[in-house]
């Protein structure tokens, strides 16, 4: 099977972001979605901090400190940007003002509770962010992660085993083998990478999976 | 005649007492008052309740308050980075209290403390660890976490341009918590740039009204 690297998984997801949508990319991978979007369509950035309009990164020498993302990289702008302040970015988000947020996670749940902030380990600082704002207040939540874990073990689990963000809030799974809905009667593979079964696909995930009557 | 203008970032905040709970401004580095947390350090106020985004970056402002070990205690969203070392010291030695709070919760809760409300709803952080042992409603279909304000005694804010009452202007994503944090404190005391002649300012682009504002200095 051929796995999705970084970058073509990003445009995965990317491919699915129509015309005129306004979108919040979580901070790490996500935030490669940006560079994938697909030339033709108008679609605004929303970055928490307080801009929409995000553009990309300025050319070496060009930056601004106080042109920031949410991942404190230097941005630039787009025409038709504008700045607001935190209470009202996050009432952006919390008021489902939001197209979509794409974000990373740590484990999604059968049912499509998130766990993406916190390992739960006793000697780990905790550090939340705007992860629990968006997970709630997007409209749509797609979650951009690994399959596996470095051992071997399915992120998309029975029950999550790290602390949650959110609680039943992901609406679809991009992962490096497949995309998958999360919907009320379960999870439907929507496709899988090249070379990859249904069969083998629902062997390496180990919950139920569903399959779309047009997926492989 | 009101004038709200201070001759210098000593003079700004010379009266914080020892404990007091002092909102900074900005998100990172972007819109944090420096040149007043360096004052604050000079001046010598402990035992600090500090509410901001983060928890320090690098060794200046408000990481440089808690190298100082002027913080007793942190509320904020995001506190562990890759540069955030000065306060993983403090935590990991058990010299700093953490509240975690989600980063619109921590919004909404300083503009709830200037608008007057009370208490809030928010679905916000519902079936997690950070809502635990919180008032929960359901409220149509959904669940929702009760919330409360926070006030501080002060705000430390960075702005981009004032006039003599206090009118500010910031300057692009350094905005971030500043409107907020200048209505939910006591006394609110502002560094900018610039400040220009009343009248100066656009009333159409203000975007924090001087009611807001106790003190502006001037930083070079």
């Amino acid at each position: 099977m051929k796995k999705l690297d970084r970058n073509q998984l990003a445009a995965r997801v990317a491919r699915d972001i129509p015309d005129g949508s306004i979108v919040n990319l979580g901070v790490g991978l996500p935030t490669l979605v940006a560079n994938h979007l697909p030339a033709g369509r108008e679609i605004v950035i929303h970055s928490e901090n307080g801009v929409l309009g995000v553009g990309p990164r300025p050319a070496p020498g060009e930056e601004d400190e106080d042109l920031i993302n949410a991942g404190k990289e230097p941005v630039t702008l787009i025409k038709g940007a504008s700045f607001f302040h935190h209470a009202d970015s996050f009432g952006m988000i919390r008021g489902r003002h939001l197209d979509f947020c794409v974000l990373g996670a740590f484990q999604v749940s059968v049912v499509g509770d998130l766990a993406n902030w916190n390992t739960g380990a006793p000697d780990a600082i905790p550090a939340v962010g705007g992860a629990m704002d968006l997970a709630v207040g997007a409209k749509q939540v797609l979650v951009m992660m690994e399959h596996l874990t470095k051992a071997g073990e399915s992120k998309i689990v029975e029950r999550c085993t790290y602390p949650l963000t959110g609680a039943r809030c992901v609406n679809r799974v991009y992962t490096d083998l497949a995309v998958i809905d999360v919907k009320p009667d379960g999870l439907h593979v929507v496709e899988t990478v090249d070379g990859l079964s249904f069969e083998e696909l629902q062997r390496l995930t180990g919950v139920p999976l569903k399959r779309l009557a047009t997926a492989a | 005649m009101i004038d709200k203008l201070v001759a210098s970032p000593q003079a700004a905040v010379a009266d914080i007492p020892d404990g007091a709970t002092i909102m900074l401004s900005g998100f990172g580095n972007a819109g944090m008052p420096v040149a007043l947390i360096d004052a604050l350090i000079a001046q010598g106020a402990r035992e600090l309740t500090i509410i901001n985004n983060n928890a320090g970056n690098g060794d200046t402002g408000l990481a440089a308050l808690m190298k100082a070990k002027r913080v007793r205690k942190i509320t904020c969203s995001f506190p562990r980075q890759p540069d955030s070392w000065h306060f993983d010291a403090l935590y990991r030695a058990g010299e700093i209290e953490l509240e975690l709070v989600p980063q619109g919760t921590l919004a909404e809760r300083i503009r709830a403390a200037g608008a007057g409300i009370g208490a809030f709803y928010t679905p916000t952080a519902y079936g997690t660890k950070l809502a635990e042992g919180k008032e929960t409603r359901r409220i149509g279909d959904r669940d929702h976490v009760l919330e409360h304000p926070i006030h501080a005694d002060y705000a430390l804010v960075k702005a981009d341009r004032a006039d003599r009452w206090g009118n500010l202007v910031y300057r692009k994503t350094a905005r971030n918590f500043g409107p907020i944090m200048a209505a939910a404190a006591k006394c609110t005391v502002v560094q900018v740039r610039e400040t220009v002649e009343l009248g100066a300012l656009d009333p159409e682009a203000i975007v924090t009204p001087g009611i807001f504002v106790q003190r502006v200095v001037r930083v070079h």
